[in-house]
């Protein structure tokens, strides 16, 4: 009502009106505000935090007091023994992560569609996400004694068929495929939700309309279902690619050791070790930085692309 | 071309091509393929759990209990720890997911009303924190400097309240809540506080018990947080002692090999490995009983998120 006059007001008046705005509305004020401190503290603080990266962070002086070393830090990882090692691994199991665990929930739902609604189809689907609700400390616990080569169920089938036991856990070359294959086995049906939910929006009519056509399942499969959810795909798809350098931690500490470093140790995990163990402040916040602002590079990037090709995206 | 019509005439009667039969069976084998897969580890968890612990170690357990004993759980039942662990966790579910329901909800409320002013900066001040924060390192100093690293509000506090879950109770609030009802007792002289507390809430309560339900679910199931922020065992969750049973020791079993052959030990490791899988039975049990239950409030969860696109 007074917004036209509030433009002529003095600096002074205006302050006034902000505090009187704000008691007007304090029931919205009061609602935010425990979200706004929590964001402020918990996220942005933090943001102001990273400034160590570029300082000698010595926890006596505080953030402001510590002197600048300016690039130092990044220098040093870049130039150190790990970095290739670091991006390699952090890549590679996030594009085998991608490259199998992408399509899966997508086939998975693709085949449920094909059954009437009914108990066979709700028993498969509530089954499938139930691996979603156990914790990582309990996957892990079950991989490991899958594995185990003294009792696990898997090395006794390598016996059974003649080979000797193997210790997967330690042997490089055997993390990823355990990584992939075990997230997978978690995450699958919980991820083919969303196409299931998009699969059953699709009007019976076009189905209908196939069929008088002639297409059998099969070509309504390829010319009315994939293209119905094609939306949907490219959109997860980007979110994905635009995640590519974000591999989690919380797993991959639970599953690596020393001796498979050299495919499983990621850059987040290596965060965590400079960090929290050898207590390197500066010089993993400046990892952990860069890795932050490669993943917000890699979204932007995807999202445009994702606005260019749909005209949607998720901002 | 006179028999064509005829031909896709009789086509149209009959859609079961052969490759229709194809498709129609391989879903099937499929299917039942991908529930063998996906249950089988848990079968087989439970299985071990009542089994004689040397079978398991033999590789005799198939499916069903292999000579079956209840010595894990009777092991487990004298191990305190995890009991510790079992109170710490139902302490940190209820009053984690408390608060988290009192910031989230008034909140999400708040940004949902169009008469709130500010409302997409403070949005995308959220959302922003998805994509983009300080990191571990900077977030655990400022916990320190907070003086709360190592106290019970470490594990109540960090994650109090999620983007994702704010973003679908804002638009249950803006959806599916209709705007006639608010204006109807606004006009009859209804304050905000009223007007959330009585009508809108009770409104909600489906949108309500699905992020209830992931943010308990959260709680029960993390351990990381208490692994950076607690050192204190007597406050330690159920998943950092589960860790510690199942990981730690496993894998220096793992490292030593078996070169010890003493009986004892080995006696020891099979009960260890057990109870091991009774611990996963008895920590996912609250999770799995109330499973069949509400696994539809969280796909209905997964929706929502979704709409807003």
């Amino acid at each position: 009502m007074n917004c036209g006059s509030e433009i002529w007001n003095g600096r002074k008046e205006g302050r006034q009106n902000f505090w009187r705005r704000l008691y007007k509305d304090r029931f919205f004020v009061a609602m935010i505000l425990p979200v706004v401190v929590y964001y402020l503290l918990f996220s942005y603080y933090p943001m102001y935090g990273v400034l160590i990266a570029f300082k000698n962070y010595m926890p006596s002086k505080g953030i402001m007091g510590s002197e600048w070393v300016g690039l130092e830090y990044f220098r040093q990882f870049f130039g150190g023994i790990y970095f290739w090692r670091l991006l390699r691994n952090t890549l590679l199991i996030s594009v085998y992560s991608l490259l199998w665990g992408f399509p899966i929930p997508i086939i998975f739902a693709l085949m449920l569609n094909e059954f009437r609604d009914g108990a066979f189809k709700r028993v498969v689907q509530t089954f499938s996400y139930l691996p979603h609700f156990i914790s990582i400390v309990v996957t892990c616990g079950m991989i490991i004694n899958f594995l185990s080569p003294t009792g696990g169920i898997i090395n006794l089938l390598v016996r059974a068929f003649g080979g000797k036991s193997i210790n997967f856990l330690g042997k490089p070359q055997y993390f990823r495929t355990i990584y992939v294959a075990s997230n997978i086995w978690q995450e699958f049906g919980w991820n083919s939700i969303i196409f299931i939910a998009a699969l059953s929006g699709v009007d019976p009519q076009l189905y209908e309309a196939a069929r008088i056509d002639g297409a059998g399942r099969f070509k309504q499969m390829l010319y009315v279902t994939i293209p119905s959810i094609m939306n949907t795909m490219i959109i997860l798809l980007i979110l994905n690619i635009g995640n590519i350098m974000s591999v989690g931690f919380e797993k991959i500490i639970l599953l690596y050791n020393s001796a498979t470093y050299e495919t499983a140790d990621v850059i987040s995990t290596y965060v965590y070790r400079m960090g929290l163990q050898s207590l390197q402040y500066s010089y993993s916040s400046a990892v952990g930085l860069f890795n932050s602002v490669i993943n917000v590079v890699l979204l932007v990037t995807s999202n445009a692309v994702a606005k260019r090709i749909t005209g949607m995206g998720i901002w | 071309m006179k028999t064509r019509p005829a031909f896709s005439g009789a086509k149209r009667r009959q859609p079961q091509g052969i490759d229709d039969k194809i498709i129609g069976s391989l879903a099937y084998i499929l299917s039942i393929l991908v529930l063998v897969l996906t249950l089988y580890p848990l079968l087989y968890v439970v299985s071990a759990s009542f089994s004689d612990p040397a079978s398991v170690t033999r590789g005799d357990l198939v499916l069903l209990p292999i000579l079956p004993t209840l010595d894990g759980y009777a092991t487990i039942l004298e191990y305190k720890p995890i009991w510790i662990g079992y109170r710490n966790t139902i302490f940190y579910t209820f009053a984690g997911t408390l608060i988290n329901l009192a910031c989230t909800l008034p909140c999400a409320y708040a940004l949902s009303r169009k008469d709130m002013k500010g409302r997409s900066a403070l949005m995308f001040l959220f959302t922003f924190t998805m994509f983009f924060n300080g990191g571990m390192i900077p977030t655990y100093l400022m916990m320190k400097r907070l003086a709360i690293l190592n106290t019970v509000w470490a594990m109540l506090i960090p994650g109090a309240v999620s983007v994702y879950n704010l973003i679908i109770a804002r638009t249950y609030f803006a959806s599916s809540i209709p705007h006639e009802i608010s204006e109807a007792a606004m006009i009859d002289g209804c304050s905000n506080t009223r007007l959330f507390a009585t009508i809108i809430l009770p409104l909600s309560m489906p949108m309500v018990a699905v992020i209830m339900l992931y943010y308990a679910v959260t709680h029960w199931n993390s351990y990381f947080n208490a692994l950076i922020y607690l050192a204190n065992d007597q406050l330690y969750p159920l998943q950092l002692y589960l860790r510690n049973i199942l990981l730690e020791d496993m894998m220096l079993d793992l490292i030593s090999g078996d070169s010890e052959a003493m009986e004892a030990m080995i006696r020891r490791l099979q009960l260890k490995e057990s109870m091991q899988y009774g611990i996963v039975v008895i920590s996912s049990l609250p999770v799995l009983v109330l499973y069949p239950f509400i696994q539809k409030y969280f796909a209905k969860g997964v929706m929502i998120g979704a709409i807003k696109g």
